[in-house]
């Protein structure tokens, strides 16, 4: 009698991203060898890591989506399930047993919203966050650069200076140690398209940034800097509880890294200030 | 006239920085810096005080305003922050389990 099934070979990559691992599963090599180009520097060999130990295990069913990745990407959470659906892809997982599941195309862009966003959630329980911001590096301590868009994130990214490592052009990653707070190089890019480097350090300054007519640092009042680190916060679940840890993580972190106003004209001179 | 109580809503998030008190909506996210009388409201709404009792030992002793208005603009005030959900608004006294405390933390 001939075989009716076929055994498919599981395939798996581990994305550690800010120290938090992440296993990917999947039965398509191709989609591997996308997402191992993808997060160069943050892929470890799946061996390297046992399954128990990533923070979510993903199983990826490659399918054909029913929409965009322009449509409005929805966050929820059932007693032990979070959900969070866009165009394209659907992708569920259960906190307590940390599995669950990706159907998406097979594209890296679908998956990259996912972990963005898997990462803030975990963070949140955490007293850590992902912000808008470039990060970067110098003597051995970690600056942030936040603003929105067209504030100079991309441009203070191009003008660092050979020692300065960069962390991210455009998202952040932030997670409390101690007293204090360690910045961590992060995959997510922004208009320099290029992946930072996989490495941390203890977090000194929050800079905000603004262009003008000289370089400049001023203090920034207690209130507008928990304001300002909340409003460059990437938050995404309709969630209370969250939302009320997100909060207070925004206040916590304005109460111990300064927060200052970087005005600055765009050349390599405002990295004298940095340091 | 019946008499107003005010409690704070739990489910928002409220913090105090330097004299700023601010609270965000556990629904929406949306960001809310209280005013001197509004944090008075916020600070007061236990849930059994009355508001014209708040607004007798609390608002007329900061602020040099006559009684009958400043008990109207209190009540104006707190159904505005009601109307937010920042505030919980009864004509009967408001158990105090479905109170938040009135802020944590400051710098």
């Amino acid at each position: 009698m001939p075989e009716l099934t076929t055994e498919v070979e599981r395939l798996s990559l581990v994305i550690e991203i800010g120290g938090m691992p992440v296993r990917v599963n999947t039965t398509d090599p191709g989609f591997v060898t996308m997402l191992q180009d993808r997060y160069a520097g943050y892929v470890l060999e799946a061996n390297a890591s046992e399954p128990g130990n990533a923070e979510i295990e993903f199983d990826v069913d490659l399918v054909v989506p029913t929409g965009g990745p322009d449509e409005d990407v929805r966050v929820t959470r059932s007693p032990d399930c979070w959900t969070v659906t866009r165009g394209d892809f659907h992708a569920e997982w259960s906190p307590s047993t940390r599995r669950g599941r990706i159907r998406q195309s097979a594209n890296p862009y679908s998956i990259d919203a996912v972990l963005r966003i898997a990462h803030t959630l975990v963070l949140a329980r955490q007293g850590g966050f992902l912000m808008h911001s470039a990060s970067a590096i110098r003597n051995g301590r970690a600056f942030l650069f936040s603003g929105v868009s067209g504030a100079g994130k991309t441009t203070i990214s191009r003008l660092a200076p050979p020692d300065a490592t960069l962390l991210t052009d455009e998202i952040s990653y932030v997670r409390k140690r101690g007293d204090g707070y360690v910045a961590y190089g992060t995959p997510f890019t922004g208009e320099l398209a290029k992946i930072g480097e996989n490495v941390s350090a203890p977090l000194a300054t929050l800079y905000l940034l603004a262009k003008g007519p000289e370089n400049r640092i001023d203090e920034v009042a207690p209130g507008e800097a928990a304001r300002s680190v909340l409003a460059n916060m990437l938050f995404f679940a309709e969630d209370e509880e969250l939302v009320q840890a997100t909060f207070h993580s925004a206040f916590e972190f304005a109460s111990r890294v300064p927060v200052r106003r970087l005005t600055f004209v765009p050349d390599v001179r405002v990295w004298e200030m940095i340091r | 006239m019946s008499r107003i109580y005010l409690a704070r809503n739990p489910k928002v998030a409220a913090r105090s920085i330097d004299g700023e008190m601010m609270i965000m909506s556990g629904r929406d996210s949306t960001l809310f810096t209280l005013n001197r009388t509004a944090t008075i409201l916020w600070q007061a709404a236990d849930g059994a005080t009355p508001l014209d009792e708040i607004v007798d030992h609390r608002i007329c002793v900061e602020f040099e305003v006559e009684r009958g208005e400043a008990l109207q603009d209190a009540e104006s005030l707190a159904r505005e922050l009601a109307s937010h959900e920042i505030l919980q608004i009864s004509e009967q006294p408001i158990a105090a389990s479905s109170t938040a405390t009135p802020a944590a933390g400051s710098r």
